[in-house]
């Protein structure tokens, strides 16, 4: 049973003022209908004026996409009642976008696919309702209009998507392309909005409204996907409809009908000329884009197509990644570190690489990568670090926790009395003699069992190799 | 200077004003101490604006509209706001939520609509000059009923930014006043490019009325004397042109095809405009509030059911109508082809003459409660509602009686030359005058 896809994204543009005022758009922390005019709040009389910057955005993103952008294009009015619309109307594009037939590959379930674009539109946000006791059945509703007027852009695709897994790879994609072109921030609330039509070749498809997260994205569609073929399975029929995801439950739920057969009654809108935008479209000049980074990274610092691709998947580690010296750039440790370990960590915690002060993790490959600390010790900074900034919101040094938790690698010079690794090795042999014995008789296994015991004592602060070499040393010597 | 006020007590007995501002402040300018009268729909920072509903009671704008603060800026003293049709719909005033609004010439009489309030009071000697706003004849027809002058200006040399839509592709804001000279000089200060309002022109106005026609071609479409054209008013407005002649205008006529479907475009665009403009009135942010126990839906339904008259329900109705699926095509799409229709029909006119002329109303002004039928009241919108289809200014001034009733001869401009009809109008002001 063939799954198909389309997804409908709806993301903020990440402008400094709203899409038709001069409101800004940056008001997290602060108190409702703060960041409001009578533009944004549709107070009578009020008009829209275009912001220019927003259409820049937008033709950024169409062209990143691959899309056409038509000789003009309009806005349009989407009429329908709803208290968090402050005009009775959401000024949108309608049969006249800003750009049409684009496309956008991704690494797919079976390998490099491409995913057509079918339209990229620029629209306003409508305000925020807030409930007020409890959202099954609140008291009473307030209507915060700082997010009115927020640009946004919907960019809708074909379906084209084959699986859950693939609609989320498309999107991981689809983000780090916007976040490269700068004109989005992901980790505002909200900032991304899908809605995805799904169905089993040969049914009716449906729509999933209200996805507010990545990872949601991936749940309701696999909901959807397994409550679909159940039903089929079972002989019924898939029932064209708009289910809502619950992402508390992970569920889809049917919406009403009646909200399905809204006529939104879209006409032009008479208070803005028409978009002629196609020439300047053409002087966009767009910036490096993850697969072009991906190939530089594989070119230039010799990292395999697996880290590259990780590296470059995320604008903010791609930057960080170019941040740290030549050198360490081209090392396959920096790259396993970063890709792996640091990301795994970070995952780990649900937390996002924005959250981290880069310089200290800079600092970390750089004592490691010059052996002021192992591998193990690095990890281990790395953890202590990030379990700070998750508690506080900031973090001692890694110089300061290297020697705080004891992490600083202890050297092998003789200089003011036996080195502590010398010290340990001497006891590790006193205390095994069996294992002494062994090693004597030729069994290599000795060895290891002895450079563990010195790594114990040491804590793991000792460098494998200095622990291997200073007790052949100590036990040829007593030969 | 600041704290410079007058005093402003006048006889209200036509019922032109909403609210009266006893002692405005004024200040320096070009329209220093002149009492200006502004339409209801105009919003106006601290005066309460209703469109005269019943649904805006209550609501006191925080900001001027774009001309309230050109007019503020040049000394004017804002006096009050006028009476209206239900947000500007309607031919009579007596639409109005608060009462309908007499006419000075004759107080049994409608005095037009919808501006009919700004009208009224210039008329009756309360004001020198007014906002009014004309959508679809809503400055012309009340001065033609009052015997005043009224412009409807070139789409876009006003700001609209502050006035509450009705039909935005329609309206306009526009000066009335006595003489041509005043309404040529509240014109310099409202006209004029606003970053506000995208529809904005960036055409200085800057005027002094010539009354040298000569050799000025004006055409004379049949089409403004058909069917429905009270033949009394018919002979008063031809006695009109004549005068234009003797000025040393050239008189053609010609043929304007396009009048068959105007009335039809005009009301299915404005409707249309209308039921989204008219969608945000639901109780939630301004006006009077809904209750609020009721679920939402029937929160905002019973307040539009309640907060609307029944013309303004009508409109709203028609224009939902127009614009559901399955009608758009019919409708809608089929108004802004025959509008287009309108517009080429300018176009092709004014490649022949400098302007048009014929009467601005088919009858002089009605009865109170004359034309209960609504469609016998949207058919004397026939005359000015091409000017405001094809967004070319158009103006009314007298040109004299019939049965002591005002009638108005309207001058139709090209796009863009407001100056040319006010230079006509002004120099028909001066042929009349002896």
């Amino acid at each position: 049973m063939t799954v198909i896809i389309g997804l409908e994204i709806h993301c903020q543009l990440d402008t400094a003022t709203k899409l038709f005022c001069g409101c800004s758009t940056d008001y997290r922390d602060d108190s409702p209908n703060s960041h409001t005019c009578p533009v944004c709040l549709g107070l009578p009389g009020s008009l829209p004026k275009i912001n220019k910057k927003a259409v820049e955005y937008a033709l950024r993103v169409a062209k990143a996409l691959h899309c056409e952008v038509p000789q003009e294009s309009e806005f349009a009015r989407k009429n329908y009642f709803y208290p968090d619309l402050n005009k009775g109307f959401q000024i949108t594009q309608y049969d006249r976008p800003l750009a049409v037939s684009g496309h956008l590959d991704i690494d797919g379930d079976d390998g490099e696919k491409r995913v057509r674009i079918t339209r990229v539109h620029m629209e306003e946000d409508p305000g925020r309702l807030v409930h007020k006791g409890g959202a099954d059945r609140p008291r009473y509703t307030l209507v915060d209009y700082n997010r009115a007027g927020i640009p946004l852009i919907e960019i809708v695709t074909e379906p084209d998507l084959r699986s859950p897994k693939e609609a989320r790879k498309f999107l991981n994609k689809m983000r780090a392309t916007l976040e490269y072109l700068g004109v989005f921030d992901s980790e505002k609330e909200g900032s991304l909005r899908v809605d995805a039509n799904i169905s089993i070749q040969g049914s009716e498809r449906v729509e999933v409204k209200n996805i507010t997260s990545y990872k949601g994205v991936e749940k309701a569609l696999t909901f959807e996907v397994t409550r679909q073929r159940n039903a089929i399975r079972r002989g019924q029929k898939i029932v064209r409809e708009t289910r809502h995801f619950v992402e508390a439950r992970g569920v889809t739920t049917s919406s009403r009908s009646k909200e399905m057969e809204q006529d939104y009654r879209y006409f032009p809108e008479p208070d803005l000329r028409p978009l002629r935008v196609c020439d300047w479209a053409d002087e966009i000049v767009i910036p490096e884009l993850p697969d072009a980074r991906k190939s530089r990274f594989i070119q230039d610092y010799n990292l395999s197509p697996t880290h590259a691709a990780t590296l470059t998947g995320d604008w903010q580690i791609a930057e960080f990644y170019e941040t740290l010296p030549p050198d360490l750039r081209t090392s396959t440790g920096t790259a396993t570190w970063v890709a792996d370990t640091l990301l795994g960590e970070l995952n780990y915690r649900d937390m996002s690489i924005r959250h981290v002060p880069l310089q200290h993790f800079k600092e970390i490959l750089i004592i490691r990568e010059s052996g002021g600390v192992t591998d193990k010790g690095a990890v281990e900074v790395l953890r202590a670090l990030l379990d700070q900034v998750k508690e506080t919101g900031s973090c001692e040094s890694p110089g300061a926790c290297i020697e705080r938790l004891g992490l600083k690698v202890l050297g092998t010079s003789e200089q003011g009395g036996e080195n502590p690794v010398t010290s340990a090795a001497r006891e590790a042999i006193e205390e095994n003699p069996q294992a002494v014995e062994d090693f004597r008789k030729g069994r290599k296994e000795a060895l290891n069992f002895l450079v563990g015991q010195v790594m114990k004592k040491t804590r793991g602060c000792a460098k494998p190799a200095d622990v291997n070499r200073v007790l052949i040393d100590l036990l040829s010597g007593e030969v | 200077m600041p704290g410079r006020s007058i005093e402003f007590h006048p006889d209200d007995r036509f019922f032109a004003f909403l609210r009266i501002i006893h002692n405005p402040q004024c200040g320096e300018g070009k329209l220093a101490g002149i009492p200006v009268a502004i339409k209801d729909n105009i919003s106006t920072e601290g005066i309460e604006t209703t469109c005269a509903s019943r649904i805006l009671a209550g609501y006191v704008p925080p900001y001027d509209a774009t001309v309230v603060e050109r007019i503020r800026r040049e000394g004017a003293a804002i006096v009050g706001k006028t009476n209206m049709d239900e947000f500007g719909m309607g031919t009579t005033t007596e639409n109005s939520a608060f009462g309908p609004t007499r006419n000075p010439a004759d107080p049994s009489r409608v005095p037009g609509g919808s501006s009919g309030g700004s009208a009224a009071a210039i008329a009756g000697g309360l004001v020198p000059m007014a906002l009014g706003t004309d959508t679809g004849g809503s400055i012309r027809c009340p001065a033609a009923f009052c015997g005043i002058v009224g412009l409807k200006p070139t789409y876009g040399r006003v700001s609209r930014y502050g006035l509450i839509a009705y039909a935005n592709s329609l309206e306009q804001i526009g000066p009335m006043a006595g003489t041509v000279t005043d309404v040529n000089r509240l014109m310099g200060v409202i006209a004029g490019y606003d970053p506000r309002d995208s529809t904005s022109l960036d055409m200085p106005f800057r005027h002094e009325p010539d009354p040298d026609i000569r050799g000025v071609k004006i055409g004379v479409p049949e089409e403004f004397f058909g069917e429905g054209v009270d033949p009394r008013v018919a002979s008063v407005v031809w006695d009109g042109i004549s005068v234009l002649e003797k000025k040393g205008a050239e008189i053609i006529t010609c043929r304007m095809p396009s009048m068959a479907c105007a009335l039809a475009a005009y009301y299915v665009t404005c409707t249309s405009e209308a039921s989204s403009n008219l969608a945000r009135f639901d109780g939630v942010r301004y006006g009077p509030a809904a209750d609020s126990k009721k679920t939402w839906h029937e929160s905002f339904q019973e307040r539009r059911r309640e907060g609307f008259g029944e013309e303004v329900r009508r409109r709203i109705m028609l224009g939902t109508f127009a614009l559901s699926s399955g009608y758009y095509g019919k409708y809608y799409a089929k108004a802004q082809a025959a509008r287009n229709n309108v517009r080429a029909d300018f176009a092709r006119l004014f490649r022949e003459v400098d302007a048009l002329a014929g009467p601005t109303m088919p009858t002089v002004a009605f009865r109170f409660g004359e034309k209960s039928d609504p469609l016998s009241m949207y058919l004397s919108d026939i005359l000015t509602v091409p000017a405001n289809l094809a967004g070319v200014p158009a103006i009314s001034v007298p040109c004299g009686k019939v049965e002591n009733l005002p009638v108005g001869l309207q001058i139709t401009g090209c796009w863009m030359e407001d100056e040319r009809v006010i230079d006509i109008a002004y120099a028909f002001e001066q042929g009349r005058s002896p």
